[in-house]
């Protein structure tokens, strides 16, 4: 189980500033959320220990900085599901998920026999067998989500970045996504850090929540010290009721501003 | 586990049925043309070459002497040509992904044709001491440039999101390289001879000699793009996601740029333009045998070979003794071919 630390980190795209001086540590076998409005700052966070872009301070994997290791050997701890990832229409399922034994591949490589047998095992383990060998172009959002997740597995990396991973999936295909990532954190014991729009969703499946305005962490703790009314209404800008369910799950309900005619 | 040998095995098919279709068109080739021996013994009369074999084949010395200098280098210079225009194509296509790119349409040829211009204007007779030939280099270079120009252009003007742009800046570019190339030409008339017979190509007078100048650019570029198969498949989900996965995307495609467009300027210097078998052939296999890098960059080597082997037939017997440009040929089968490409494109896309 691998730790995962930001250190006043910022990112800038020119003079707008995106990140700024965002420090918190994700435990080892934690699932942070970072939540906040679009433009908030949560996808340039995670870019950042994915190695996309350049950021100043430190991201820190079990204390080593993570800037000094080779972009294979980064690739190895850590995996990255963008927000709409490239699924070239004629590629096999299969190709796709060996995408991710690249960091354990050679410049001039091949794929080894122990490769390829993860692969099978991932492709397994998440009952895509029958997708196996169909072109990417051919399969529903659901079932490519769950082959992004694929490949993020095979690269068998203990930090797993999530940007966005239910976004374009209905309600029963995010809670079987985010099932699916649970269920694989506490089997692997991966470190999770995901950026969602739900807050109901990111409040019931992660451990904590880091609250993002403007490039600035404004709260961060359990779903039911975050999640308020009033906090939501102040970065949001939104109406909303907040109940809190007998087993402790918090549920945001937005509420209308205009009356009913 | 084992589901996955078995796919590969079924598609590694290809790669024997590719060596058969290079290995027809090669004889095809050496058989057809005029003055040689009768087709039926071009066989035993190639085996004679090999150490060690001698068959009384009836030939005349002549006719032996036509099929081995003129036919032959004729037609091992258009697989060499062929299978570098076609594996060049195919990895331009895979580092760009973009699948409307080839040799030509990047500005690689023109770019490649003011840099041997320069040259030759320069005073190549000056240079004729060299140790090595300046012509390719330059060639090289000036290929390089144009390339590099055209994608720095198409990425400013968002390429990534439209593959037209890169193809409008590689028609921009040719565009220019081609009017500093008509200026100095038109300014050093002397050498304009000189000039267009390097651009219309010499493979209807091949000898050994050419084949033996672009043979080791040709093996060069070829192993390293070949050596990069698996890492264009890498970079197909795009540039940020290759990077997440460890790859170092600029370095790829430094050196695949670098590797196809040397290959491409040295084969250009001796066989002239031809164009459209850059991107007929990758087609054709992605056809063949599905869109992973790992089988279209050695499936184009072969089939590339052997496509312009055949498509240079046509040239030796329509208008014989007078030869049609093999470029004219490509250019018939390829330009239907890329208006087909579109089409489906255009298809898919809705």
């Amino acid at each position: 189980m691998t730790s995962l630390a930001f250190v006043d980190v910022s990112v800038k795209y020119g003079s707008s500033i995106a990140v700024q001086g965002f420090t918190d540590t994700v435990r080892p076998g934690e699932w942070l959320c970072l939540i906040g409005p679009n433009g908030a700052g949560k996808s340039s966070l995670l870019r950042s220990a994915a190695g996309l872009v350049k950021h100043e301070g430190g991201i820190l994997v079990d204390g080593s900085p993570l800037h000094l290791r080779t972009s294979r050997r980064r690739a190895a701890l850590v995996a990255h599901v963008p927000q709409s990832p490239a699924m070239p229409d004629d590629m096999t399922a299969t190709e796709y998920v060996l995408l991710g034994r690249n960091p354990y591949v050679g410049y001039f490589g091949n794929e080894s026999k122990h490769d390829r047998m993860m692969v099978a095992r991932v492709i397994e383990r998440l009952d895509l067998e029958e997708f196996a060998e169909r072109r990417l172009g051919t399969l529903s959002g659901g079932e490519r989500q769950r082959l992004v997740i694929a490949r993020a597995l095979a690269q068998e990396a203990p930090i797993m970045l999530l940007d966005e991973p239910t976004s374009a999936l209905d309600i029963g295909h995010q809670q079987q996504a985010l099932e699916l990532v649970d269920s694989l954190r506490r089997e692997h014991g991966f470190t999770v850090v995901s950026a969602m729009h739900d807050l109901t969703l990111a409040g019931l499946y992660s451990d904590r929540l880091a609250l993002l305005h403007q490039g600035h962490c404004v709260a961060t703790g359990p779903a039911e010290q975050v999640l308020k009314a009033e906090t939501l209404s102040e970065f949001y800008g939104v109406s909303v009721t907040v109940l809190h369910e007998p087993d402790g799950t918090v549920v945001v309900v937005p509420r209308r501003t205009v009356p009913l005619a | 586990m084992l589901a996955e040998q078995v796919r590969d095995s079924e598609r590694s098919w290809w790669v024997p049925v590719a060596c058969i279709m290079l290995a027809v068109a090669f004889l095809f080739g050496a058989m057809v043309g005029p003055a040689g021996p009768a087709w039926w013994r071009v066989p035993a009369e190639l085996l004679n070459h090999l150490p060690f074999i001698h068959i009384k084949t009836g030939a005349t010395e002549l006719q032996s002497t036509v099929l081995w200098q003129i036919r032959m280098p004729r037609v091992v210079l258009a697989g060499i040509v062929g299978s570098m225009l076609s594996i060049a194509g195919a990895s331009y296509q895979g580092v760009f992904r973009n699948p409307l790119v080839d040799p030509y349409l990047l500005g690689v040829a023109a770019g490649a044709g003011l840099g041997a211009t320069v040259i030759i204007v320069a005073g190549r007779a000056s240079s004729s001491s060299w140790p090595v030939d300046p012509l390719p280099i330059a060639a090289f270079v000036g290929g390089l440039i144009a390339v590099m120009i055209t994608y720095s252009v198409g990425a400013a003007f968002g390429a990534a999101k439209s593959s037209a742009t890169l193809v409008l800046a590689g028609v921009a570019v040719t565009s220019l390289a081609t009017a500093i190339q008509t200026f100095m030409l038109q300014r050093n008339t002397d050498v304009v001879r000189q000039v267009y017979s390097w651009i219309l190509g010499r493979l209807s007078t091949a000898t050994w000699h050419d084949v033996r100048l672009v043979l080791p650019y040709v093996v060069v570029s070829t192993g390293v793009l070949l050596w990069h198969r698996r890492l264009l498949d890498v970079l197909r989900v795009g540039d940020d996601e290759a990077q997440s996965l460890g790859a170092r995307v600029d370095r790829i495609r430094l050196t695949v740029v670098i590797a196809a467009t040397l290959g491409t300027a040295a084969v250009v210097s001796v066989s002239g333009l031809i164009g459209f078998v850059g991107i007929v052939v990758p087609h054709l296999v992605r056809l063949l045998a599905g869109s992973s890098y790992r089988r279209i960059l050695p499936l184009t080597v072969l089939l590339g070979a052997a496509f312009l082997i055949v498509a240079d037939i046509p040239g030796r017997i329509l208008s014989d003794p007078a030869e049609t440009p093999i470029g004219v040929v490509t250019a018939f089968l390829g330009a239907p071919f890329f208006i087909i490409v579109l089409r489906s494109r255009q298809g898919a896309s809705r």
